[in-house]
């Protein structure tokens, strides 16, 4: 007999134990891990997907954010190019401004320069006329120059025409003032004198007359009263000489001009042949 | 020559005995729970895990997507009782090819023994998920004249199970000492190598259709008409 019935029970029994045995020891173990494996791989997908939306969203805000700034950057640079051309041309109106202002300033300078040298140079000039005048007056005709001056003015009073003379005369008449006779420096006794002569001649005994010496009077004597005024002056030979200088120095300049526009005539000659001969070469 | 393992008994008093294929099944369900615990011990719920580990799973998951592919819904449900089966046979048929060990599944009674149980958790399985009413008409189907066929066809298809299996292991075995007589070398390795085929094909036959078994079992009428349609 090939089936033995209590071995057939026993096998029974042996697999129903392997069935529990098997269920306890390794189905439920190894299901539960994979499925915990699972919950833990969809887990972490979810939580992937969830990280990969959260980056995408902030992605898209970065972006967003990018293209404002690179908008703003736009702007602010516009404005501040913007800016910079608008100072710019108010600094380079300021500049002109104040260069304007500086070569006002820079030629007034100069032009009270020239004055002051003119004045200078007409003080000078006129104490050495004055020197060589007097001593060419004293060495050659033994008289002193102040004692001419005087001897000149007086004549130039004598020389008065006689609506001129009334016309003084009126003028002095009722006047109580003294008449102010002005001078380059102190006239000697005896030209004083002249002066007081001829005045007295002329306007009368009762007249005031008071001298006063300033330095700075570029005319020899002047005399001047209610707005009449007699005087004898080199400053006309003064002008005549400064007229004369001016000339000169005109000439000298203008000469000087040509001859440096000659000299750049001849540089650009010089450069023209210079070009012309390294385009041959 | 011994036709069966059921032959070599080790100890016997009285009716109560330790036969061969007693012996060795307890040897295939000492190795396949000392494997288990051992394995399942140390359990890796991580991504990182042991190669044993890795071969058990890939054993589970396998049983249990082709206990789903045959039909069954829940198959965590019938696991148990269908991977078991599975496990026992194929294990039993890589045996053979240690020398002296006696496939326990080479007995007729362990096969008939497999083979009720499957008789018998069909019913079991079947009534849980329909009822007990809903299992019983299903003898009836179409019409009341097939219950003693249907009961015919339950009871051949269990003693099929157990001959079928038993044929297959007991045939290869039996080759296999022939073939050692005749040939003592090289025959019989080849022999052993299509016996341990014929061994894991087998298992897998008894599996697929204790499986198919209970599938049609458990298929309630809802099932049947939601997939006709």
């Amino acid at each position: 007999m090939l089936i033995d019935w209590f071995t057939v029970v026993a096998q029974v029994l042996n697999f129903l134990i392997l069935v529990w045995l098997l269920k306890h020891f390794l189905y439920h173990p190894i299901l539960k891990a994979i499925d915990v494996r699972e919950k833990r791989i969809a887990d972490e997908l979810a939580d992937a997907d969830a990280k990969r939306a959260e980056a995408e969203q902030q992605c898209e805000l970065f972006e967003k954010k990018n293209a404002e700034f690179d908008r703003q950057r736009i702007e602010s640079m516009n404005k501040v190019s913007e800016d910079a051309k608008n100072e710019s041309a108010r600094l380079f109106d300021l500049a002109r401004q104040e260069s304007d202002t500086l070569r006002y300033k820079l030629a007034l300078s100069l032009k009270n320069e020239q004055l002051s040298l003119q004045d200078e140079l007409n003080s000078k000039v006129q104490k050495e006329i004055f020197d060589i005048v007097r001593k060419a007056l004293s060495d050659l005709a033994g008289t002193s120059l102040e004692g001419c001056m005087a001897v000149t003015f007086v004549q130039r009073l004598d020389a008065l025409q006689d609506a001129e003379k009334s016309h003084f005369q009126a003028a002095f008449k009722h006047s109580d003032q003294p008449i102010i006779v002005h001078s380059a420096f102190d006239l000697p006794d005896e030209p004083s004198a002249l002066i007081v002569r001829a005045l007295k001649g002329l306007l009368g005994d009762s007249v005031i007359i008071q001298f006063v010496t300033e330095p700075e009077l570029i005319s020899g004597i002047e005399m001047n009263a209610n707005g009449q005024k007699v005087a004898w002056s080199i400053a006309d030979y003064l002008t005549t000489l400064t007229k004369r200088v001016d000339e000169v120095m005109q000439s000298h300049g203008e000469s000087h001009d040509n001859t440096q526009a000659n000299d750049i005539g001849m540089v650009k000659d010089l450069n023209e042949e210079h070009s012309s001969d390294e385009k041959h070469l | 020559m011994h036709l069966s393992p059921d032959q070599i008994i080790y100890w016997q008093m009285g009716f109560l005995k330790i036969n061969a294929t007693i012996a060795f099944t307890w040897l295939v369900i000492l190795i396949l729970v000392v494997t288990s615990v051992l394995v399942t011990r140390k359990l890796s719920t991580d991504l990182k895990r042991s190669r044993w580990q890795n071969l058990l799973e890939v054993v589970v998951i396998t049983i249990n997507k082709q206990i789903e592919e045959v039909g069954l819904r829940q198959p965590h449900k019938y696991l148990g009782f269908l991977g078991s089966l599975f496990l026992f046979i194929a294990l039993s048929a890589i045996g053979t090819v240690i020398p002296g060990f006696e496939p326990p599944t080479g007995s007729l009674s362990t096969t008939a023994a497999l083979a009720l149980c499957v008789l018998v958790a069909v019913p079991i399985f079947g009534i849980q998920e329909q009822g007990l009413k809903s299992y019983l008409s299903s003898y009836t189907k179409p019409t009341i004249i097939m219950l003693p066929f249907n009961i015919i066809s339950e009871v051949s298809r269990t003693l099929a199970l157990a001959v079928r299996l038993f044929g297959n292991m007991m045939s290869g075995a039996m080759i296999l000492a022939i073939l050692l007589t005749i040939t003592p070398f090289l025959f019989p390795i080849v022999m052993t190598l299509l016996g341990l085929l014929t061994g894991i094909v087998q298992a897998y036959i008894f599996f697929v259709l204790a499986t198919v078994y209970i599938a049609a079992a458990t298929r309630t009428q809802d099932n049947t008409l939601s997939e006709s349609s």
